[in-house]
């Protein structure tokens, strides 16, 4: 007889279905409020900690729901917002310096559930509300900064080698290297070929007296200068980023040169946005003892010296060399000094810049040394109806310390007025531990509200679309409107169900993606109940006209959802964030959709009709 | 033959007067794209969007007197969805075009306004990025037709696959001129609509051109034109369906779904009115005009035949 799926197939069919019900059921659970504590700079999460904060709430009669120790963090759930809000401030009083303190919302999936790795779709920011922030990492000041730290390291190797030069200049970031005469030239460009292996060396103009050297980074080089910007601006905001106290920020490379910040929840934009976006770098120099600042002032700057201006007011003269700069310091922290108790900052550099600092400090004890902080800031000016990007540096000497003995890679810079003062210099330090500025290029903010209607539009939205498709497709089809109704429920648990496995973030364009999905799903259904209505039109027996509506309709379905198919590969290729929303859960749709319609509805049209004989179909 | 009598309405004897429909529409679009073209969303142009949200109707010329008072100069204010709500928009402007905008209106307005607000989103799009969307925006819908046009030309024939990518055109440059026509505001999500227009107007044509195909091979002694219309009307049911179920679904999205997604849902609802339209009265006629006759079609038969073992 036909029209009938063997068992296998049935079975397989329904243990499809309840592995997708299984994925998708975490949804339905809502989310617990909840305090999520993780660790900063080395302190350590037990259950000597969990005991203790659980006994701090207890003495404030705050009743926690559950806790959860990991080994990342500690999660309390609270039964209500107001718990949570007072726990959080609790807690952040005794544990904030050493520890984040979030607000989150944590999915209330229960224990046998995510024993299963089943957890609800990720919201997306749109829906959940918190800060979208795009970061571009200004490539040219990276480039800059590579070849001005590479001209200095010429200059030490060329006189520890004995090398006399005339100048060493840079030109559009190449290096340009006088010599008196051909034979110096000839013997440092050997010598620095071989010490400076990612350089290239040429020899310039010849028809001067003065043989010159040009020095220009290997395409290579390039390439890592700007992988490394990226990779170190990455970090830093990683750090920085665990200052807000934000439960699930995301940080991610996008492109070549850009960074996404994504900070759910977070609604103080002003302050991450001060917090990200200050962007800055800071540089060590010598203080020029030899001439006065007063005088320079007065417009007479000695050559191989800056005037800077100094942030507690008046001027500092400055070497021009920079000794290290801020992306050669690992870390800076603040602390007191053992033996007078007064504040003081500790600072790590990495290997090359403690080397350079080691060679500075050598010969310079007793001499005072600054530090610089560089702030860039970038605006957009029209111009002629044209628009044209400005871009401010503000630089400032945010301390002066005399040299007090020779020193390489770790330091302390004592003598501070409080402890307050060391703790915002080496916050500058830290914030200026970077390679490259960064300018915020877009930004987008929800607020809770917003996505709370997001939420409640897009549900509504959902549900009043399918159940008008529902009504509609029994109203016309009747009986076999009533399988694909049965398919397009199954189509939108198993859309729930991917969305969740994949942790694949559901956006409000995403919701319009299933909606638009659930309209078109049906599409498959309509073109095959069309087909059996016409095969029994031309006299069929019904069981034939169902094997042969199946049959025939399957290219054209194909087809159709194909071509639908590229265009939201395409979408998904070329969107960004919201728009990658819409084209996930579309293509999601159009491959489950196809799954349901086709098998699904085959197997009820086959257990309801199959195997018997049947003289008209409701159709 | 048993098709025949299936026949009801004569598409195709239409087709001069869909082709001035086509021709009005199409130069009606074209011609406000190219005279006042798209009021682009700061998606595309850059710029900064504060929407805020108040517990009291608001009168908007009194925020825009503070907003203009405050050196604002150029904020676009209106009221988004209800008239507690307000959408602020400051285009790119000298020297004001940083991240930090939209914090300065929102403390302007908390500190100076009324009644206090709260924010409901604020947007902050650099002009580069902008750019950039609207180029990678133009080349995401030209890899979509070529793509297509790819495919169908493997699948059919050519002249089919000129025939869809040209009904494509049509669609999306009349939902285009609609946007440009009424001034609704063209953004990010609507451009995402347009591109989902192709896929629908495509599924559209493609179940069309399939019977198109089949009908070729079955009926042997109609003529081209006969061919088509038959399978015009074959699949008529099937095309007033889909469309109506998907019609269904888009009016509670734009009904129901949020001020957000509402250009998004129009663009979508005018896109499948005219991809319906499109799909009978455009690509089958110029399929038509490029002489697709039987011969053609022998070819693809032993593709098909092979293509079909591709599951």
């Amino acid at each position: 007889m036909m029209n009938h799926f063997p068992v296998w197939k049935n079975l397989l069919i329904a243990l499809t279905l309840v592995v997708a019900a299984i994925y998708a059921l975490p949804n339905l659970y809502g989310d617990d409020p909840s305090v999520q504590i993780s660790p900063l700079r080395g302190a350590v999460i037990n259950s000597s900690l969990l005991a203790d904060v659980n006994q701090q709430l207890a003495a404030e009669h705050i009743k926690v729901l559950k806790d959860e120790l990991s080994e990342q963090q500690i999660l309390l759930r609270f039964d209500n917002t107001a718990d949570q809000l007072q726990a959080a401030d609790i807690i952040k009083a005794s544990l904030a310096k050493n520890y984040v303190v979030a607000l989150n919302l944590a999915p209330a999936t229960p224990q046998w559930l995510r024993s299963l790795n089943a957890s609800p779709m990720y919201l997306g920011l749109d829906l959940r509300g918190g800060v979208h922030f795009l970061l571009e990492v200004d490539m040219e000041a990276a480039e800059k900064q590579a070849v001005n730290r590479h001209a200095s390291d010429i200059r030490q190797f060329l006189r520890e080698n004995k090398l006399r030069y005339l100048s060493v200049l840079i030109r559009d970031n190449n290096i340009s290297i006088k010599f008196r005469n051909q034979d110096i030239h000839d013997q440092a460009l050997e010598q620095l070929t071989r010490q400076f292996r990612n350089w290239e060396f040429n020899a310039g103009d010849s028809s001067s007296n003065s043989p010159v050297l040009i020095a220009s980074m290997t395409a290579n080089e390039l390439k890592e200068v700007r992988k490394y910007a990226l990779q170190q601006n990455i970090i830093t905001l990683k750090n920085r980023v665990n200052e807000l106290g934000v439960a699930e920020p995301v940080i991610q490379q996008q492109g070549d040169n850009r960074i996404v910040v994504e900070l759910p929840g977070v609604q103080d934009t002003a302050r991450a946005k001060e917090i990200l976006g200050a962007t800055a770098t800071l540089e060590y120099h010598l203080v020029d003892v030899e001439h006065s600042a007063a005088s320079a002032q007065a417009g007479r700057v000695p050559l191989g010296s800056k005037l800077y201006p100094r942030r507690d007011g008046g001027v500092a003269l400055l070497k021009k060399q920079i000794i290290v700069t801020g992306n050669e310091i690992i870390g800076a922290s603040s602390g007191i000094e053992g033996d007078t108790g007064s504040a003081m900052v500790s600072v790590t550099l990495d290997g090359p810049g403690g080397k350079k600092m080691s060679n500075i400090t050598r010969n310079n004890v007793g001499k005072p040394m600054a530090v610089v902080f560089i702030e860039h800031r970038t605006e957009t000016k029209i111009v002629d109806g044209k628009k044209v990007r400005y871009k401010t540096i503000v630089e400032e000497v945010i301390n002066v310390a005399t040299i007090r003995g020779h020193f390489s890679n770790r330091f302390q810079t004592t003598g501070l007025d409080n402890s307050a003062e060391a703790r915002d210099l080496a916050l500058l330090l830290r914030a200026g531990a970077l390679a490259a500025p960064i300018d915020i290029v877009e930004e987008r903010t929800v607020g809770p509200s917003l996505g709370k209607d997001n939420i409640e539009m897009g549900f509504n939205s959902v549900l009043i679309g399918f159940a008008l498709v529902l009504v509609f497709m029994v109203l016309y089809y009747k009986t076999f409107g009533l399988f694909a109704d049965i398919a397009l429920a199954t189509n939108l648990v198993f859309i729930i169900a991917v969305l969740s496995l994949l942790q694949a973030t559901l956006t409000l364009p995403g919701i319009a993606g299933i909606v638009l999905t659930v309209g078109m799903a049906v599409d498959a259904n309509v073109l095959i109940f069309e087909r059996i209505k016409e095969e029994l039109r031309n006299g069929n027996s019904p069981q034939a006209s169902i094997a042969a509506g199946y049959e025939k309709a399957f290219s054209t379905i194909a087809d159709a959802n194909v071509t639908t198919l590229i265009a939201a590969v395409i979408l998904f290729g070329f969107g960004t964030g919201p728009i990658k929303g819409f084209a996930i859960t579309l293509s999601i749709g159009i491959l489950t959709s196809m799954f349901t319609a086709i098998v699904g509805t085959r197997a009820l049209v086959n257990l309801t009709y199959g195997q018997r004989q049947i003289d008209t179909l409701k159709i | 033959m048993n098709d025949q009598q299936i026949i009801k309405i004569d598409f195709l004897s239409k087709r001069k007067l869909a082709l001035v429909l086509s021709a009005v529409l199409l130069i009606v679009s074209i011609g406000s794209l190219a005279t006042q073209g798209l009021k682009k969303g700061i998606d595309f142009t850059g710029g900064t969007l504060v929407e805020l949200s108040f517990e009291e109707p608001v009168k908007l010329e009194s925020l825009r007197g503070l907003l203009r008072s405050a050196n604002f100069e150029g904020a676009v204010v209106q009221h988004f969805g209800s008239s507690k709500e307000v959408l602020i928009r400051l285009l790119p402007s000298e020297a004001l075009n940083t991240a930090a905008l939209s914090n300065k209106v929102l403390d302007l307005v908390n500190a100076e306004f009324s009644q206090p607000s709260e924010l409901r989103r604020a947007e902050f799009v650099g002009p580069q990025v902008g750019e950039e969307l609207t180029e990678d925006g133009g080349l995401a819908l030209l890899y979509a037709l070529i793509c297509i046009l790819i495919y169908v030309t493997f699948r059919f024939e050519y002249r089919f696959a000129l025939g869809s990518v040209a009904a494509l055109g049509h669609d999306v440059i009349i939902t285009l001129g609609v946007f440009s026509v009424f001034q609704f505001e063209f953004d990010l999500t609507v451009l995402a609509a347009i591109l989902a227009v192709i896929g629908y107007s495509l599924n559209d044509t493609i179940v069309v051109f399939d019977r198109v195909r089949e009908n070729f091979r079955k009926l042997r002694n109609c003529t081209p034109t006969e061919v088509v219309n038959i399978s015009l009307n074959q699949t008529l049911t099937r095309t007033i369906m889909t469309s109506v179920t998907t019609l269904l679904v888009l009016l509670a999205l734009f009904l129901l779904g949020g001020e957000i997604i509402h250009d998004f849902a129009l663009a979508l609802i005018i896109g499948v009115l005219v991809g319906t339209y499109s799909s009978v009265y455009v690509a089958s006629p110029i399929t038509l005009a490029l002489g697709i006759s039987k011969a053609d079609l022998v070819i693809v038969k032993v593709d098909q035949d092979e293509l079909d073992k591709i599951p």
